[in-house]
């Protein structure tokens, strides 16, 4: 396989990347893009993807199509081996679902549906507090694609999950396209409850049973649920949608949900290197955000935190003070409800000003942070199992069901999206990243350089060699590393906190001392691995304790090493003039703006 | 991509106006094709299923759920009033007798022997459809709804909050720049949808409603204002369904931004007229924008179309609207089209292009950041 072409069918725009391997490795040569034409007046996804390829052809001289037909397999330079494709056009794969205890099997439900690429519209529950007219009256007025429905350990509880299914029947709700078929329904809960579920909802859904999500308390088992999902998705959504039984046709493997491959690169990606990974892609309506710990996988969506579309909730859900307190000028707040709303109600505009830049890129720190706010508190460890405890973590806070993201021994962030890949300097992406997510210890910072990661995620499923190499070598920009203060170090500004030493790969030694509440950045290019020693002064930690030296690799990046002391939470100073003034310190400091 | 640009609103002084009127579930349509309707007229009815009740039957008669059945002197299907005993005990001793009385009128849905439950539904909602627009029906969906056609003044907003509404057009300022104040509205705007200029605060479409006016249409609003009106800071632009008691249009968008002046002119020579408008808007893939459509009595399409935006890319001498600060609202021509990315302040290296204004002075913007205006 030589000759790869890829695309991503997104809402509003269907973006095709060409890979070729040359000399003996895979790289992504050239891309092109072009509306998406889910809807009205051309109501054919393969029109768009038409559009795309002519682009590619356009550019790279390579012929592709023959007609309306992919010329397979390529000779010289003309056809391609294989088509993929992903898609979220359409507003994605919507899910409803269900579980007997709120926080026990309807949180694996939830975790099952978003890891699949769904947006979850809503979690009914036995004791989710609703009244059960209520759940029956909002199951009837969601129209989602499919309902995952769990319940019950193997051998567990039959009551709440029938009773669950008596709700879904006496709803009857329809699917949001296709009047005339049934509602895919998956049962994924308690083996011993299967046949009273058939005999509920056999007749009125399209009702298909696999593996139990929760066969036992201490044990999640999500992917034959996932898997389900992703095939209903192609069979019954996706054959709804217009135009894609041609281009199911077309493709060399099953087209994905877009936020699904994602998730399949992040987590190649973190096996290969034995590294924690977390991942953002921030969208004009959307943020996902996707966690690799080990062997634990989860992905969230805040379905309306993003940069365009909903870029006015992100203020609603943050807070008029929570946005300004990024903004580096002083602004009328009156002045900025309306900027935000004039994006809003004409999401394709670009900030023409610095200041309108500025503006964006403090929304964008807040959209981060509530995302990733959602994404720990659902990436958790399973409640409701008992555990042994010895007497070292008897004074422990830790309980069953905390969040499985530790900030410390994150390995590499990755950040996705229009405000992100495409801010004018790399730094800013930098900054707000860290801003954002607030890492801690020593973390590794990259973005997408053109978002081609859902494509390379799907490809990986035909040949992950090809996925992982362009992956490494076109896809990610490395911007450097971030080194910081970790949680509850916190102190006065202008104090004394750090000094380091750095050895650079040729041996020449940099010094320096950083008092608290700054930032400051050393060079190292990309491909560089320096070492950094930090000592902090008796009160602060940088990972190892209180006043306990760090040694560590860094490795290089755009922008280079990050020395963070603000502490953790970051805090900024409550009055205007002196926040501004702080702000403008840290920009400068990491080269953000121009001057 | 070689259309990098926000197509503009459409804008119609007379146009062929189509609307698809359809119920949400089937039901019946009860007109025909041919037929000349009023906004006000019903075309289709159906009726919504009635709420679901459900009521823990075991628990209340202290049995077993899978016993449940034999208790029940109502059966599925089995039509229930009110109050009316459904199930009950049978002890030896009468006075111990437990009974499940119908919290509702309606029929028995389901009666589950595993959770032991019952589930009962309330009868159904009738619910109709209206023609919305005085015109024809062209065509008939069966069970579902009509096409109704009209020729009519079109305009399309750019955001609205407040759904369908049907009242008599009135000019309430004087130019596209004016403010619309409480002082405006009058006793004599009750059941009209008013216009204004440039603004309107919160006070004003307050006043509005109390006096009962229908609907505004206004230039801009002030963000803070609109979170008054609703009782919440809206987050998503999906609207249409507030239940606020008045439907609000702006054309421009948010804060004080004269209504575009051919906008203005055209909805001042149609002062007067039935005007029904929508102020329904969805800003997602698949975009919603309010309308304004002001039917001629005088039925039939005289052949003039929708003023077309040109089916192509931008072109020199092109009227657009920068719709972005520093030039927000501003109109011009557009003067150059260079084809190389340049570099804009912020950094970003973009595709711009170079507008002339009336007054002889020119800037250069993204080409994301104009939307094309009709001729």
């Amino acid at each position: 396989m030589n000759v790869i072409i890829a695309t991503d069918c997104g809402s509003t725009t269907t973006k095709a990347i060409l890979i070729e391997k040359k000399e003996g490795a895979y790289r992504q040569t050239f891309r092109g893009e072009s509306p998406t034409t889910v809807e009205a007046p051309f109501e054919d996804v393969t029109r768009g993807v038409l559009n795309a390829f002519a682009e590619v052809e356009e550019l790279s001289g390579r012929k592709i199509l023959d007609g309306e037909k992919i010329i397979t397999p390529a000779r010289g330079n003309v056809g391609v081996d294989i088509y993929v494709s992903t898609s979220s056009a359409g507003g994605g794969l919507q899910m409803m679902v269900a579980g007997a205890v709120k926080t026990m099997t309807a949180e694996s439900a939830q975790r099952a549906a978003l890891g699949a690429g769904a947006i979850v519209m809503d979690v009914i529950a036995s004791n989710d507090q609703r009244l059960p007219h209520e759940k029956i009256d909002r199951i009837r007025h969601l129209r989602p694609d499919m309902i995952l429905l769990s319940g019950g350990t193997d051998g567990g509880t039959v009551t709440h999950v029938v009773e669950l299914a008596e709700y879904i029947s006496a709803a009857n709700p329809k699917p949001r396209l296709g009047m005339t078929f049934q509602l895919p329904v998956i049962y994924a809960g308690n083996k011993v409850a299967r046949e009273k579920i058939k005999e509920i909802l056999d007749k009125k859904t399209s009702l298909h049973i696999t593996e139990n999500i929760r066969p036992m308390l201490e044990r999640e088992n999500l992917f034959p649920a996932r898997q389900e999902i992703q095939k209903l998705f192609l069979e019954h959504v996706m054959a709804q949608a217009p135009g894609y039984k041609k281009l199911m046709s077309w493709t060399g493997a099953p087209i994905m949900p877009t936020p699904g491959a994602v998730g399949l690169i992040m987590q190649t990606i973190a096996k290969k290197d034995t590294i924690n990974v977390v991942g953002v892609d921030i969208g004009g309506a959307t943020t996902d955000v996707f966690s690799v710990y080990g062997e634990i996988f989860n992905r969230t969506v805040s379905a309306n935190l993003g940069m365009s579309y909903s870029i006015s909730n992100v203020l609603a859900e943050a807070g008029l003070e929570n946005i300004l307190r990024w903004v580096p000028f002083d602004i009328d707040e009156s002045d900025l409800r309306n900027r935000v709303k004039n994006k809003m109600i004409r999401p394709t505009t670009i900030p023409q000003t610095l200041e309108e830049l500025k503006v964006e890129q403090a929304i964008s720190r807040e959209a981060l942070r509530l995302s990733f706010e959602q994404h720990k508190s659902l990436a958790v460890g399973l409640k409701g199992v008992q555990r042994e405890r010895d007497i070292s973590e008897a004074f422990k806070q830790e309980i069953a069901g905390e969040t499985l993201i530790d900030m410390l021994t994150l390995d590499l962030l990755v950040g996705s999206g229009g405000v992100l890949s495409h801010a004018p300097r790399r730094s800013q992406a930098m900054l707000m990243m860290i801003d954002a997510f607030q890492p801690e210890g020593v973390t590794r910072l990259a973005v997408d350089s053109i978002f081609m990661m859902p494509h390379l995620g799907v490809l990986s499923t035909v040949n992950e060699q090809a996925a992982t190499e362009v992956f490494e070598k076109d896809c990610l920009i490395h911007l450097g590393t971030c080194v910081s203060l970790v949680k509850e170090s916190v102190g006065k500004r202008g104090e004394k906190c750090i000094s380091y030493r750095i050895t650079m790969p040729d041996g020449k030694q940099t010094k320096g001392a950083l008092s608290y509440g700054d930032i400051c950045v050393l060079p190292l290019d990309t491909g560089q691995v320096a070492e950094i020693e930090v000592l902090p002064v008796k009160n602060f930690d940088a990972g190892e304790g209180k006043g306990k030296p760090v040694r560590r690799k860094v490795f290089g990046g755009v922008v280079g090493i990050v020395i963070d002391t603000r502490g953790r939470p970051i805090t900024v100073a409550k009055d205007k003039v002196s926040r501004v003034e702080q702000l403008q310190q840290w920009t400068k400091a990491i080269d953000a703006y121009p001057e | 991509m070689t259309h990098a640009y926000t197509p503009g609103l459409r804008i119609a002084e007379r146009t062929k106006v189509t609307s698809q009127r359809v119920l949400p579930l089937l039901g019946d349509v009860i007109v025909k094709k041919g037929d000349v309707l009023k906004a006000e007229d019903v075309v289709a009815r159906t009726h919504l299923p009635g709420k679901v009740h459900a009521i823990n039957a075991v628990n209340r008669l202290g049995i077993q759920p899978k016993d449940l059945r034999e208790y029940m002197l109502k059966k599925e299907g089995d039509p229930v009033r009110k109050d009316e005993i459904i199930a009950e005990t049978k002890p030896w001793v009468k006075i111990l007798k437990t009974v499940l009385l119908s919290p509702i009128t309606g029929t028995i849905e389901t009666i589950s022997t595993v959770t032991g439950q019952v589930l009962l539904r309330e009868p159904p909602k009738p619910i109709q459809v209206y023609a919305y627009i005085g015109g024809s029906v062209t065509a008939v969906m069966e069970k579902e709804g009509v096409v109704m056609e009209t020729t009519a003044t079109f305009i399309q907003g750019i955001f609205g909050v407040g759904g369908e509404t049907v009242g008599e057009l009135a000019v309430t300022v004087d130019k596209p720049d004016d403010m619309l104040t409480a002082d405006h509205i009058l006793p004599l705007h009750k059941d009209k949808i008013i216009v204004g200029g440039a603004f309107i605060r919160h006070d004003a479409i307050d006043k509005a409603r109390r006096t009962g006016v229908k609907g505004i249409i206004v230039g801009g609003i002030d963000d803070e204002d609109l979170r008054k009106l609703l009782g919440y800071d809206l987050g998503v632009a999906i609207t249409g369904s507030e239940e606020i008691g008045i439907t609000l249009i702006i054309t421009e968008g948010f804060g004080q931004i004269p209504m575009a002046q051919r906008t203005f002119e055209l909805l001042k020579s149609r002062s007067g007229a039935k005007t029904s408008i929508n102020g329904a808007t969805q800003i997602r893939a698949g975009v919603v924008r309010p309308e304004i459509i002001i039917p001629y009595e005088t039925g039939g399409f005289s052949g003039e179309e929708m003023d077309k935006l040109p089916d192509r890319g931008m072109e020199i001498g092109d009227t657009v609207r920068i719709i972005r600060v520093p030039y927000f609202g501003k109109i011009g021509k557009i003067k150059a089209l260079p084809f190389s990315p340049q570099t804009i302040e912020t950094g970003a290296t973009v595709r711009i292009l170079e507008i002339e204004f009336p007054d002889g002075s020119s800037a250069v913007v993204p080409r994301t950041n104009v939307e094309m205006l009709e001729a």
